[in-house]
């Protein structure tokens, strides 16, 4: 793909569609509600989380807790965080052992922010299981790790990247292809 | 950002933490901020992140400390920090040659910060000056305290949520006070006003040159605050002859009840600890609901753990390579 203006991937449609399937999956792989904890890896992935959130509550009549995580302190690149590193709020306010936690992230793409994710959420306790859900699944993973709810594959090329946007941050819904000009 | 030659340079804070006096407003901003997410770190079950692992921090106490040096290694050993104390009370020490030395032999064992603790001003710069790895100042002489200065904006935040136009009165030993020093830059900075009430022989000449206001009486600085930052009255100021007597001094300057009873508003007690109970703070007022002064002890964590965490990550010529193929 010749570098242009960016493609979009999912529109704002589109994205709430994908949701409401991730949701759906979640509640089929977790057979119900019952023992079930969804946490938002900062920033976006917390936005997402709490919409799916809102559609299995809604859909299966029940309170489904929710959290948010910030890995920042769990990278493994500390010397490369930047100049301004904003660590953001973790907040995990219940107890997560023997539950069953679905990760919900962005994008997944070389697997350390979900490495990071898995070490800090094992310090806040040991759930039954782990599960990953992410909206796009961009390739390019360097860790043996693989997400079990995938919204969209996406092909990226060299020179690309994906970004997503959520209306509580950006103003509006959508996935899209960039590529990595100057500009 | 411009020191490239610095050894480990960060973009945010640069090498050291010496003072808060060189910082801008928006670095205390986001030492404060940064303070905020490890907060939470100690209210967990498990109270540590592995961000530091594999880093040495050497604490270097030239003088007693019981509080500063406990916050500083519990902030370490939750960042995941290997820590080593050197207590160098004796009296050896108080030559600039010895000091480097203990610095370059500690470096030598390839550590990667030191906190220190002297008694004589402007020994941390001193040492940052001579060594590669990250200093912070642990209160030097009668220069600063600016982990003590920040974990009080902190508190003051907390409470207040501004600092633009918030009146902060610093009682008592001014003079001799780096913690009054550290606050009354990182006030300013931040916008909030500030006075000093004591004893005209406890207050440094020339103080009001520095754009404060001098009460004489702290019924007036009591009228006048939103907050009081009441330092400890060092004992052997007495007998320096700087006040004829403890009980005196507790009549004249106390932060009594009586006194703050009259004040307009409820008034922010904070106090930088250890203290003198009768003295410069009855007990009334250190446990009463305006004192926020274990609340200081329990931000003094968060803060000194924002510091290291700001100190020892992010190089400016990486991060943008990371930025690059950053993202997840």
């Amino acid at each position: 793909m010749p570098p242009k203006d960016p493609t979009t991937v999912l529109d704002a449609r589109a994205v709430e569609r994908t949701l409401k399937r991730i949701a759906d999956e979640i509640v089929e792989l977790n057979d119900g509600i019952e023992d079930l904890v969804v946490v938002g890896i900062q920033r976006r992935g917390v936005q997402l989380a709490q919409r799916i959130v809102t559609m299995i509550e809604k859909s299966e009549g029940g309170r489904v807790p929710s959290g948010a995580l910030d890995i920042t302190l769990y990278r493994d690149d500390l010397q490369t965080v930047g100049p301004r590193p904003v660590v953001g709020p973790t907040h995990i306010p219940w107890v997560i052992d023997d539950k069953h936690v679905v990760i919900v992230d962005d994008v997944l793409y070389t697997g350390r922010t979900v490495r990071a994710a898995l070490d800090e959420l094992a310090d806040f306790g040991r759930p039954s299981r782990i599960a990953l859900a992410v909206l796009v699944d961009r390739g390019g993973r360097e860790l043996p790790i693989h997400a079990d709810i995938v919204g969209k594959k996406v092909d990226v090329q060299n020179g690309e990247r994906i970004d997503v946007l959520v209306e509580e941050l950006d103003g509006r819904d959508a996935v899209i292809l960039v590529s990595r000009g100057d500009a | 950002m411009s020191q490239r030659s610095a050894p480990r340079p960060s973009g945010a804070l640069g090498k050291d933490l010496l003072a808060l006096e060189p910082l801008t407003a928006d670095q205390i901003r986001l030492i404060l901020d940064t303070a905020e997410p490890f907060k939470e770190i100690s209210e967990r079950a498990i109270k540590k992140v592995p961000t530091l692992r594999g880093a040495t921090i050497v604490n270097l106490f030239f003088e007693a400390s019981t509080r500063t040096r406990i916050s500083f290694e519990f902030a370490e050993k939750r960042l995941s920090a290997d820590t080593v104390n050197v207590a160098a009370s004796g009296s050896s020490v108080s030559k600039g040659e010895t000091l480097v030395d203990t610095a370059r032999n500690l470096e030598a064992m390839r550590i990667d910060m030191v906190v220190i603790r002297h008694g004589a001003s402007g020994a941390a710069k001193f040492l940052a000056d001579r060594i590669e790895s990250n200093v912070i100042n642990a209160g030097d002489g009668t220069h600063e305290h600016p982990t003590q200065g920040l974990l009080d904006l902190l508190t003051i935040r907390d409470h207040f949520k501004r600092f633009e136009g918030l009146k902060v009165c610093i009682c008592g030993d001014v003079l001799h006070s780096r913690v009054a020093r550290s606050n009354l830059w990182g006030l300013k900075k931040l916008g909030a006003e500030v006075a000093v009430c004591g004893p005209r022989s406890l207050l440094p000449n020339a103080i009001d040159q520095l754009g404060v206001t001098i009460f004489d009486r702290i019924e007036d600085a009591i009228q006048w605050a939103d907050a009081l930052n009441i330092l400890r009255l060092q004992l052997e100021r007495m007998e320096g002859g700087y006040i004829p007597s403890l009980r005196e001094y507790n009549r004249v300057f106390g932060v009594t009840r009586e006194r703050l009873e009259r004040a307009p508003r409820d008034v922010l007690i904070l106090h930088p600890g250890p203290m003198n109970r009768g003295v410069e703070i009855d007990s009334d007022v250190a446990d009463g609901p305006h004192s926020v002064i274990l609340d200081q002890v329990t931000n003094g964590v968060a803060v000194r753990m924002a510091v290291l965490y700001l100190l020892a990550g992010g190089r400016p010529e990486l991060a943008e390579s990371a930025k690059r193929g950053g993202e997840r």
